[in-house]
């Protein structure tokens, strides 16, 4: 077919998403004739959708996220799915990305496993290992010897079994971490016998550690409560509550290829700016899709390359990318007018009038769309 | 990816970069990153008439062009995967900050 021919022609012309639609949607039987017309009008259509230079598309993209956003429910926290997993989603959720804020309300992440893991024996079991356990989650009773100044430790072995850990392993765990106490294992039952190091202990500290004690960290990954298990395709997946890569990494079963958290600044400093550009745009898309909101992925995208202009992940708020702004007015002229006034006077800084609002201030015709481009003549 | 060299003569600490330890990080959500030799870099910054420091930014300890072995002022040609286009590229000029 000939038909190449013609793509090959257009290759530089049009973008490789719209050639591979034609390819898609193109008859066989269709004669040159009347591809090249299909591809004319394909062309002509794309010429006509482009921003126009000058177009000021920030402001096209506020209006389109913004009149949508006032439809969105407000605060809405539901179910991600599956039960007891809470998802900050909806307005809080949209507000939180957008302005860049350092701590999320929920931390997620979703672990993907390796293939010789994630057929679905093993999930749950990896799973459980994965989650933050404290020693009470392993307990069975704590009981105090006012005589023997002795605490008893007995501990549920079918709990510490799910997860592979022993009485010995917990005991090590314990006198590493809790100071100023002997931790001593039953050779016989999973009982651990907690003597003071030094005689003239009091009993009350003995009470106070008995209430302490519950909460030393054991095993698991630090900061993740909840683990989940879920199904994806025709493999499985850990949702978990709470984020940390760094550690999650190091665990050989994960597939640190695919593993995503939904913290943006988590991800940048793991996986560069470029991930959290995208992470941005794949998080609200996901918050608006959840709402039955239509919006244009372009808009999201600009959005989310403006808050990544810099180099690094800034909100859009006035400690975020207002503050990069060059123009002297332009920052004022949106929060705190007279501190930007000041701080510029101080060290004497010059505006260049170059962008929109500095020159609606001064009453100028703005660079924008037909006001952009000036004239230049040979002068004579 | 820093190891510090002890110079005997003196108390004097040099950083030497070692090129060969770097491991490349890898996540489906890293688009390609390559660096832009000088005569592309100055092609690039002539079409469009600007300076280096007027693209948009990325970190020189950004963790995705550490294997690169990149300086301040270098261009870095991003090759993203696109919804909308298929790939697109992007261009980001290297910054100490």
């Amino acid at each position: 077919m000939t038909t190449t021919k013609l793509f090959n022609e257009y290759k530089e012309l049009l973008p490789e998403k719209v050639l591979d639609d034609i390819k898609k949607y193109l008859p066989d039987k269709c004669t040159d004739a009347k591809a090249k017309i299909i591809f004319e009008t394909v062309y002509g259509e794309y010429k006509r959708s482009i921003a126009n230079p000058g177009e000021s598309v920030g402001l096209i993209s506020a209006e389109s996220i913004g009149e949508p956003g006032t439809q969105m429910t407000l605060n809405t926290f539901h179910f991600a799915g599956v039960a007891e997993m809470n998802v900050t989603t909806g307005l809080p959720r949209l507000i939180e990305i957008l302005d860049g804020r350092k701590t999320i309300k929920t931390k997620m992440m979703e672990v993907y496993l390796k293939k010789s893991h994630s057929s679905g024996k093993e999930v749950k079991k990896i799973a459980e290992l994965l989650k933050e356990t404290t020693l009470k989650e392993f307990l069975k009773e704590i009981s105090i010897n006012i005589m023997n100044m002795q605490m008893t430790i007995e501990l549920d072995e079918n709990k510490m079994k799910s997860v592979g850990l022993t009485t010995n392993k917990i005991t090590k765990t314990l006198s590493k971490l809790v100071k100023g106490f002997k931790f001593k294992e039953d050779k016989k039952d999973p009982v651990i016998i907690v003597t003071p190091s030094s005689k003239d202990e009091a009993l009350n500290t003995i009470y106070k550690l008995k209430e302490t004690i519950k909460h030393v960290y054991i095993s698991g990954i630090k900061g993740i409560t909840q683990v989940l298990p879920v199904k994806r395709g025709d493999e499985h997946v850990i949702v978990t509550a709470g984020t940390n890569l760094k550690d999650l990494f190091k665990h050989d079963f994960v597939d640190t290829e695919r593993t995503i958290s939904n913290d943006l600044y988590e991800m940048e400093s793991m996986f560069g700016i470029e991930v959290a550009r995208q992470i941005i745009i794949n998080e609200v898309f996901k918050v608006l899709d959840a709402q039955g909101i239509n919006i244009d992925v372009r808009h999201i995208m600009l959005v989310s390359d403006a808050m990544t202009m810099s180099g690094s992940v800034l909100g859009i708020n006035r400690y975020g990318i207002v503050k990069e702004k060059p123009s002297v007015l332009a920052r004022a002229s949106f929060e705190t007018p007279i501190t930007h006034i000041i701080n510029a006077s101080l060290v004497g800084e010059v505006d260049k009038l170059n962008s929109v609002i500095e020159n609606v201030m001064m009453n100028q015709a703005i660079p924008v769309g037909t006001g952009l481009p000036g004239l230049i003549t040979k002068v004579k | 990816m820093w190891s510090r060299v002890q110079i005997s003569s003196g108390p004097f600490i040099i950083k030497t970069k070692m090129v060969n330890k770097i491991n490349q990080v890898k996540h489906n959500l890293i688009p390609l990153h390559e660096k832009l030799s000088e005569k592309d870099r100055t092609a690039l910054l002539e079409k469009y008439n600007i300076e280096s420091k007027e693209l948009p930014r990325i970190s020189i300890k950004d963790v995705a062009i550490q294997h690169l072995d990149v300086k301040e002022k270098d261009v870095i040609k991003i090759t993203r995967k696109s919804h909308t286009a298929g790939t697109t590229t992007f261009y980001r000029g290297v910054v100490n900050d």
